[in-house]
């Protein structure tokens, strides 16, 4: 019965992990994955002294340690206002708020962005000159740009995390807090003494998956909100969208494989390693 | 003792107002996409963007209706691509869940190690891409909008927590009443955990749906390409006129280009079904984004 999902999952999961030797090989389309010789390191060596290897690096890693970070303390930020509040018509009404960004594409986002950021009659450009401020060339200056992403991935995750926390915090049983009550604790005591402490198995279960992701980046943002545009990579190039580019636009399959090859080895370390640690300091919270 | 009443309702109006605050920000961009597809072009170029439309219009609308073939076929596209992939990707992967479920099942823990592994590691874009291209030559089918998603392992665990949420007893008194598995399957389990598979599929549905990938590596014919790839090319076209970078894989003709509430038209009717539709099943949402995140 398990027969046809295990063929997809082993032709289009498996087959590839095997694939990944390609690094290794001088591929071209035509002598293909088999026929291709064998190269050892060089298409790493050719990486590596790129300029390109540290500036994606720096990037992808940069902006995903900052959105975990930055988003787990928001999101649970949220999730405790909203365990604070008693009306169900607002709570409805802020979770579904909450949740429109995950429901939007990228590409969506990206033409919103674009409706606030263009430099002509964009929103931002607008209101800035209501106030005397020069308007701003928003997608030529690299500078803009850390701000822009952190924005926007924190306006698309936050939403739906602090769903997943605040679900979380329903299921405290509620007799601790009435207990800690009776005992005079004041809300600040409730969240730190129990409310966190509560959370944090489902923090580090989250927390554990993030940081296994975190040479992986949301291709979608770092692709779509700065329009690919070239001027703009050195604060917005990240690892996928390289091995994109290399491997679609300039046709440079060494490169990209070696960057492919990279980000899902260190990516698995990761992986291990996060696991590794939270197993060591309180088995109960581990994934496996 | 606690705090006074007049503090609590303090520290709650600044908790309203933060939180109310924040759900501005989630929907306000969707409202300036939705004004500028409804405004008159000219007063664009007059006023610029604004939240509420200058000089209310429909043309941008009429405008695709009537000018571009292009935005229905990508609408049938994507209609055809999401509804094939959620009912086949449904089908297949409530198969791997049902035994994965079941405690009596010989084989669940290496069956569930092969699934849960992809999510540890994957071989990463290149390989994939070469397979799907060169070995399995989807490019430019209808197929390869579907089949690479048909099996997702996070959708595939999920649904194993709903269904082995179902007693054992009900699958072991059909068996003694001589069902046969697939009999159990198709019966007794789908049957029982419609729920179930509403939530994951609309998961699928919204993965489907808003898909870009699949199309930005794998379609190059413009007859298949659905809506939000054909969105993404025509934003990268406006971005290869105003910057005169080179992106080679971009064939639209550059003439097609609709001006910009009609851009924003298409933006909004691609996000659309999706916008219209989630109020409605948000109770769904909620609960498989926290089965989800259980340890299973």
């Amino acid at each position: 019965m398990a027969l046809p999902g295990a063929m997809i999952l082993f032709v289009f999961n498996y087959l590839p992990m095997a694939g990944i030797l390609i690094t290794f090989k001088d591929y071209t389309a035509r002598n293909g994955f088999f026929g291709s010789p064998w190269v050892g390191f060089k298409n790493f060596d050719f990486f590596f002294a790129s300029q390109d290897a540290w500036r994606i690096t720096r990037n992808t890693l940069g902006y995903n340690a900052t959105f975990i970070l930055l988003g787990l303390v928001v999101s649970i930020a949220f999730a405790l206002m909203l365990n604070e509040i008693r009306s169900r018509s607002a709570l409805k009404y802020y979770q579904t708020a909450f949740f429109f960004p995950y429901f939007l594409s990228w590409v969506v986002a990206g033409y919103a962005l674009y409706a606030f950021l263009d430099t002509d009659q964009g929103v931002i450009n607008d209101l800035l000159g209501r106030f005397g401020i020069e308007a701003k060339s928003w997608y030529t200056e690299n500078g803009y740009w850390p701000p822009i992403l952190i924005l926007a991935n924190l306006w698309k995750t936050v939403g739906y995390y602090s769903v997943i926390y605040y679900a979380g915090l329903m299921g405290i049983d509620r007799q601790l807090y009435e207990a800690a009550m009776i005992d005079g604790a004041n809300t600040w005591q409730k969240i730190w003494r129990i409310s966190l402490p509560m959370l944090a198995p489902l923090i580090t279960l989250l927390v554990i998956l993030q940081i296994g992701r975190i040479f992986y980046a949301d291709f979608g943002l770092f692709y779509f909100l700065p329009r690919n545009i070239g001027l703009l990579y050195k604060t917005t190039d990240v690892i996928d969208t390289y091995v994109f580019r290399s491997l679609r636009v300039t046709g440079n399959i060494g490169m990209a494989s070696a960057a492919n090859f990279y980000q899902s080895v260190m990516g698995f370390l990761l992986v291990l390693l996060s696991n590794w640690i939270v197993k060591k300091t309180n088995a109960e919270n581990a994934i496996f | 003792m606690i705090e006074n009443q007049a503090r609590r309702r303090f520290k709650n109006s600044v908790i309203h107002l933060i939180l109310f605050a924040f759900s501005l920000l989630c929907i306000i961009p969707i409202v300036v996409v939705a004004s500028i597809a409804f405004s008159s072009e000219s007063s664009l170029n007059d006023v610029g963007y604004t939240l509420v439309p200058s000089d209310p219009s429909i043309t941008a609308f009429r405008y695709i209706l009537k000018n571009s073939n292009q935005i229905l076929r990508a609408y049938g596209v994507s209609l055809a691509n999401t509804s094939l992939g959620t009912i086949s990707s449904l089908f297949v992967i409530s198969l791997l869940a049902f035994p994965l479920s079941r405690r009596d099942y010989r084989l669940r823990k290496p069956l569930a190690f092969f699934v849960f592994f992809t999510l540890l590691f994957n071989g990463g874009l290149v390989p994939w891409y070469i397979l799907i291209s060169k070995y399995l030559h989807l490019k430019d089918t209808i197929f390869v909008l579907f089949v690479p998603y048909l099996v997702i392992p996070w959708f595939v665990l999920l649904l194993r927590t709903f269904f082995s949420q179902i007693p054992m007893s009900i699958f072991e008194s059909a068996k003694i009443d001589g069902a046969s598995e697939f009999a159990i399957y198709s019966r007794i389990l789908m049957p029982l955990s419609k729920p179930a598979l509403a939530t994951v599929g609309l998961f699928i549905t919204l993965n489907y749906w808003n898909d870009w990938w699949l199309p930005l590596l794998y379609i190059d014919n413009e007859a298949l390409i659905p809506l939000p790839a054909l969105l993404s090319r025509m934003m990268m076209n406006i971005t290869y006129l105003t910057t005169q970078m080179t992106n080679s894989f971009i064939q639209i003709d550059i003439s097609n280009i609709p001006k910009e509430s009609a851009r924003m038209a298409m933006a909004l009717l691609a996000a659309g079904p999706m916008l219209f539709v989630f109020p409605f099943f948000q109770k769904y949402f909620v609960r498989g984004l926290t089965a989800g995140s259980l340890k299973g």
